[in-house]
């Protein structure tokens, strides 16, 4: 193909990168963190996951469920890899159902290290019933399942304002300035020294919401470490293998070249 | 094609060979006499087996751990990015590896436009190409069905609900695509069924486009017949299996690319939202492959009317080879075609784009004009051309120049070879 087509080529790809990236990327501009886990070589802070499983446990977890998550993930590397000793400790801490034992009856035990993250409600309509009719999304794959991924999290933790004048509100709705629409059935989770972190990092709104929204982000994409690694590692493999491919290559179209 | 008198060395492969000559067609395809002209643009056809098998291979594992029914598919879908070994990457490559393949195909689609290689005496070729796309766009649909996402659940309910439209029995088709009276489970058990099936009818057909293509040999970037074996030609091994496989690999440094480190960029947000049948998302676009189709489907007011062009879009694509009268094949000797390519090109990106945009305002006046201009590129541009247009000189074969002397509007390869040599 000659050069004069080739550029043309190259115009119509950059003007249509440009145009689908502007159809793809969310229309409001979300707040931005230079969050530890982006880019190439990205990997989660340990601490802020640790940290950020107090946040969900301590707050988000009277509502939202993380049904896809067993107790087991908190120890597994690449997470917040709490020690086996811990993990045992935070399954101990709730108590599960289970059953039928042998008299056909369901029963509650402590939990354990393979059990899923206990629900805050039986069923999900417990959860629409408690919630003003609005359903509190499981937080599993929260992350991936919105449009600006951890930035929209981050954004909506710290988007609460007051509403501006003239804006109507009905009760148990609140003004947020990153949720569609702008209105939002939660009330502002997070406030300054809502909890206290136990490796006492200062727990402001901007802190907690940096770390909950890491280990949501964790919790929807458990294995992206390996997956950064591992991609570097096919990556740089690639590269030395057509490196030789074109050498081949060229030494065998050689002959080609030099018969004329 | 060349006459092979292929005979096996040894005499277990002569006793073999002589009762199935999978021997021969190994040597048949090691020896089949390649133009040895082609350019870069002819490896996609090398990197789309590749993206086949990858898919095959990589959806067979997921099968086996991957639960059709719609309370349990978007759990085991998260079961095999979570806890299966590797899943997490099987997965990726196989969500990612649907883009790729169409990204590629797309690109082997346009260079056949562009070197006209569907003329003839390659109609068949095209054809058989054509319904490997067809199927291409199926098996891709119902595959985004399957891990029961919101985007899975409401793409399914707007494209079933296109044959809806067939006058007199629009309704009863649906209600018997979907196996119901709304996509439900039965329509995700049939859609898994199609979906493992549809990639061995595409095998079979690739087979049959490879064996088409060996009967009149590949064209290339001149577009003129050549005689095979010649001067002209190289063997497809070591001189094409080398160059395809470099390619190849530039292909999936991309590829890796999407899977190690945008895995998600392609698909929808929306998706990794289990599918909820009374909550209908903002906007419902399928993947980025189909939006032209999309695009022109919208922009008909009338539902069946939208129906139609649609498939009327797939149509003149497959008859093709009758609607270009021009008897010139590659683009390089026609300087009105030339521009018309890339106008062409611009319009189905253009109608990409406004699949995505919601359908109203500018958008939809836009699309209307794309639409339009679309057809018009088949059933005006193209026919027309061939009886307006004046070619430039054609050479005579790949090693020499043109019959009147000056040198053809491109100098190909062999071109500045030969002036290198004057």
């Amino acid at each position: 193909m000659k050069k004069n087509n080739f550029i043309k080529l190259l115009v119509t790809i950059l003007i249509t990168t440009f145009f689908f990236g502007k159809a793809y990327s969310s229309s409001k501009d979300l707040l931005k963190i230079d969050w530890s886990f982006a880019g190439l070589t990205g990997k989660f802070e340990r601490d802020s996951l640790q940290r950020g499983y107090q946040v969900y446990k301590e707050v988000c977890s009277s509502c939202h469920s993380m049904k896809y998550l067993s107790y087991r993930n908190l120890g597994q590397k690449g997470g917040p890899e709490f020690t086996l000793e811990e993990v045992k400790a935070i399954a101990a801490s709730y108590d599960v159902e289970d059953g039928p034992n042998s008299e056909g009856e369901m029963y509650e035990r402590q939990g354990r290290p393979s059990d899923h993250f206990v629900n805050p409600y039986p069923n999900d309509n417990a959860a629409i019933a408690a919630n003003g009719g609005a359903y509190p999304p499981d937080m599993s794959v929260l992350a991936k399942a919105r449009t600006g991924g951890a930035n929209y999290i981050y954004s909506i933790l710290m988007g609460y304002e007051e509403k501006p004048a003239g804006f109507v509100l009905d009760d148990g709705v609140y003004y947020n300035k990153y949720m569609d629409g702008n209105k939002i059935k939660m009330m502002s989770p997070l406030s300054n020294d809502l909890i206290e972190y136990t490796d006492g990092t200062n727990a402001t709104q901007a802190q907690m919401a940096k770390d909950v929204t890491t280990f949501l982000t964790w919790a929807a994409e458990p294995h992206l470490e390996a997956r950064h690694r591992t991609g570097t590692k096919v990556i740089i493999y690639l590269i030395l293998l057509a490196t030789l491919v074109y050498f081949s290559m060229k030494k065998v179209w050689s002959r080609v070249d030099a018969e004329k | 094609m060349s006459e092979h008198e292929y005979v096996p060395k040894s005499k277990a492969g002569k006793w073999f060979n002589d009762r199935l000559p999978l021997l021969s067609l190994g040597a048949h395809l090691s020896d089949y006499p390649t133009p040895k002209n082609l350019n870069y643009w002819w490896t996609f056809g090398g990197i789309l087996t590749f993206c086949l098998i990858t898919q095959i291979v990589t959806g067979i594992v997921l099968a086996m751990h991957y639960v059709a029914h719609a309370d349990l598919a978007f759990e085991s879908v998260e079961k095999i990015m979570r806890d299966v070994n590797y899943g997490w990457l099987i997965r990726y490559i196989h969500s990612n590896g649907a883009s790729m393949f169409f990204l590629a195909v797309y690109i082997h689609i346009f260079r056949s436009l562009f070197f006209g290689s569907f003329k003839s005496p390659r109609e068949l070729i095209w054809i058989i190409g054509m319904l490997i796309y067809i199927l291409m766009m199926a098996a891709a649909f119902m595959g985004y069905v399957l891990p029961w996402g919101q985007m899975s659940f409401w793409g399914a309910t707007v494209i079933t609900n296109l044959f809806s439209a067939i006058p007199l029995v629009g309704e009863s088709v649906v209600t018997w695509l979907w196996g119901g009276y709304s996509v439900d489970n039965p329509t995700l058990t049939r859609f898994f069924s199609l979906h493992y099936l549809i990639p061995f009818l595409i095998l079979g057909l690739v087979v049959l486009h490879i064996w088409a293509l060996h009967i009149p040999g590949n064209n290339n970037p001149i577009g003129i017949d050549i005689k095979k074996p010649s001067k002209d030609t190289v063997p497809f091994h070591p001189y094409i299996t080398v160059k395809d496989i470099f390619a190849l690999l530039m292909f999936m440094i991309i590829f890796a690319g999407f899977v190690f480190f945008s895995p998600n960029v392609l698909g929808h947000a929306d998706n990794y939202i289990p599918a909820n049948p009374l909550v209908t998302p903002a906007h419902i676009v399928p993947e980025w492959y189909l939006l032209p189709f999309y695009a022109i489907l919208r922009s008909v007011p009338d539902k069946l009317g939208g129906v139609v062009l649609m498939f009327g879009a797939l149509f003149v694509l497959i008859i093709l080879p009758w609607l270009d009268t021009s008897k010139v094949r590659s683009a390089t000797f026609r300087p009105m075609y030339r521009q018309f390519f890339w106008i062409f090109v611009v319009d189905v990106l253009a109608l990409g784009y406004l699949g995505a945009m919601p359908a109203e305002g500018i958008y939809l006046f836009l699309a209307r004009i794309t639409t339009i201009y679309y057809f018009l590129h088949f059933i005006v541009v193209l026919p027309a051309l061939g009886f307006l247009e004046k070619t430039d000189p054609l050479p005579a074969s790949i090693s020499e120049p043109v019959l009147t002397g000056g040198l053809s509007a491109v100098p190909t390869r062999s071109d500045k070879i030969i002036n290198e040599k004057k």
